[in-house]
């Protein structure tokens, strides 16, 4: 029997994956974590003008290692400007200038809305207190578009999220329009199993893509929805070799 | 005009049981010395606000100092959660915290408002999230000459507002440069400002991307060298990530979480 072990991690192939969306010169507004991971990853491979913007004021950041915190001094150091936070939200997010935003979430649902508030039907007694909406509500907002990157779980995939911090496409298609928000909001949801986009007729997430060696049936047991799946259903390119290093050499440096 | 003061008296001073205050810097220059003094004179009933209340307000709160908290993003970036938080506000230990949440943006627009002598400011945010139902502080109206909607959230004024810099000249003047979150909101909205620095020159020699805020708008200057460790300061040193990994050991559990105030913060 042929060994079936993949040659990457269920995290490394979201963030590889993630990363190949980011084209060289668009603007990017960064989140901690996996976030900063795929667009550093994108910079130091395919997208090397990428311009990053941290919501702490660091913009155009170019770091050799990835921060631990969205502020700290190599951020600073290697961006062409620091400017202030009112500065990065109010002049440069809410006006459109950021061409898109990488966001995480506890709870996604079937319209891309996001929870990192608390899980529960009860804000003031909630089941879990999550640390809260940071930058993402406006980022979800305004970057033209979003791509969700998260781990792909029933606890996370549910068909109403319990606190909608950030929203997303809403089931009619003016939803946006009508809050005001020029971005297109999460057209892309990354996850380790494979890309959800949303069906242009209603917003619903769609399964359109599930990465090597992805059951379908694997990616509904872990969606507390009934998931469309797209006919025909694309296979994601396993990442390369060169992607794979470019990977684990900027996690070996951090 | 700034006066000069040591830590102990500037806090006594100019920090008061029930105030406001804000303890700014975004993973920056983090006040940490400043809330230690908080801590060793035992303030209580405080208000604090920060965008991220990062280890500094996750000690304060333990500590028993605080009564309601205005935030953006509670965790340990990188790392995990803030354990004295979470206890506070779950199980209400050391005392019950009230909650006030905002996105970042909404929580700086409260201090634009309040830097600016607005009663409120105007924002595109909040709209359609289930913040702006819970946040007491923000309203939605319609743009007056568009018809767009708006959320308008209420300026925000503290008492007191507490920073951390590079350093200040013998007149008060202060001196930063790198990530200054909202620092110039911050004093300009504050009815007191008090400023640790990490040294006292007699010339601000000027550099690259720096701001200079007037003696004039600053109450009181205190020379604590260190005094943003373990956040950073840019070109004195850097953030110890190590330190803030090993924060979760030392606050997860109650007694732990004590033993560590009695020897580095009651005894320092």
């Amino acid at each position: 029997m042929a060994d079936r072990t993949p040659a990457w991690a269920a995290d490394e192939i979201m963030t590889v994956v993630a990363s190949r969306l980011l084209r060289d010169g668009m603007s990017c507004f960064v989140g901690i974590g996996i976030p900063s991971t795929v667009a550093n990853l994108a910079r130091n491979t395919h997208a090397p003008n990428l311009f990053l913007i941290y919501e702490a004021g660091p913009l155009g950041a170019k770091p050799y290692r990835l921060p631990l915190s969205i502020g700290d001094g190599e951020l600073a150091e290697t961006a062409d400007a620091v400017v202030s936070v009112p500065e990065v939200f109010n002049y440069w997010l809410q006006c459109g200038h950021i061409d898109v935003g990488y966001l995480s979430a506890a709870q996604i649902d079937r319209f891309g809305n996001l929870n990192t508030t608390v899980i529960g039907p009860d804000y003031h007694d909630p089941k879990v207190r999550l640390p809260g909406a940071g930058g993402a509500p406006e980022i979800a907002a305004h970057c033209h578009e979003v791509t969700v990157i998260m781990r792909h779980t029933r606890r996370a995939f549910v068909p109403r999220v319990d606190f909608v911090t950030s929203v997303g496409l809403g089931p009619a298609p003016d939803t946006r329009s009508r809050l005001g928000f020029r971005g297109a909001g999460p057209v892309n949801v990354i996850t380790d199993l494979g890309i959800l986009r949303p069906d242009p007729q209603d917003n619903e997430l769609t399964l359109v893509a599930v990465h090597p060696g992805v059951d379908t049936q694997d990616v509904q047991d872990k969606t507390q929805w009934p998931l469309r799946v797209a006919s025909p259903l694309d296979v994601t390119d396993a990442p390369t070799s060169e992607e794979l290093a470019a990977l684990r050499d900027l996690k070996s440096r951090t | 005009m700034a006066e000069h003061l040591d830590l102990t008296t500037a806090i006594s001073r100019h920090v008061r049981d029930g105030d406001t205050v804000a303890l700014e810097g975004f993973t920056h220059l983090i006040p940490f010395a400043a809330g230690h003094e908080i801590i060793r004179q035992e303030k209580r009933n405080l208000t604090v606000s920060r965008m991220t209340p990062d280890l500094i307000y996750d000690q304060l709160i333990g500590a028993g100092c605080v009564r309601k908290l205005l935030f953006s993003w509670g965790g340990n970036p990188g790392v995990g959660s803030l354990y004295r938080f979470r206890d506070a506000v779950e199980n209400g230990w050391p005392t019950p915290l009230e909650l006030e949440e905002h996105s970042h943006a909404g929580l700086t627009n409260r201090y634009v408002a309040g830097a600016s002598g607005m009663p409120f400011t105007v924002m595109k945010g909040y709209l359609g999230s289930s913040l702006g139902e819970i946040a007491p502080h923000v309203r939605f109206l319609d743009c007056p000459f568009t018809g767009e909607p708006v959320a308008a959230v209420r300026a925000l004024n503290p008492d007191t507002g507490i920073l951390h810099a590079q350093r200040a000249d013998r007149a008060g003047n202060v001196q930063v440069w790198g990530i200054s979150g909202c620092f110039r909101e911050v004093v300009m909205a504050s009815r007191r400002v008090v400023v640790t620095v990490e040294e006292v020159v007699e010339v601000l020699e000027r550099r690259p991307g720096d701001f200079v805020i007037p003696s004039m708008a600053i109450t009181a200057v205190c020379e604590v060298t260190g005094g943003a460790w373990p956040s950073y300061v840019q070109d004195y040193y850097d953030r110890d990530n190590d330190w803030y990994r090993k924060w979760p050991a030392l606050s997860r559990d109650r007694d732990a979480f004590l033993a560590w105030l009695d020897e580095y913060v009651m005894g320092a």
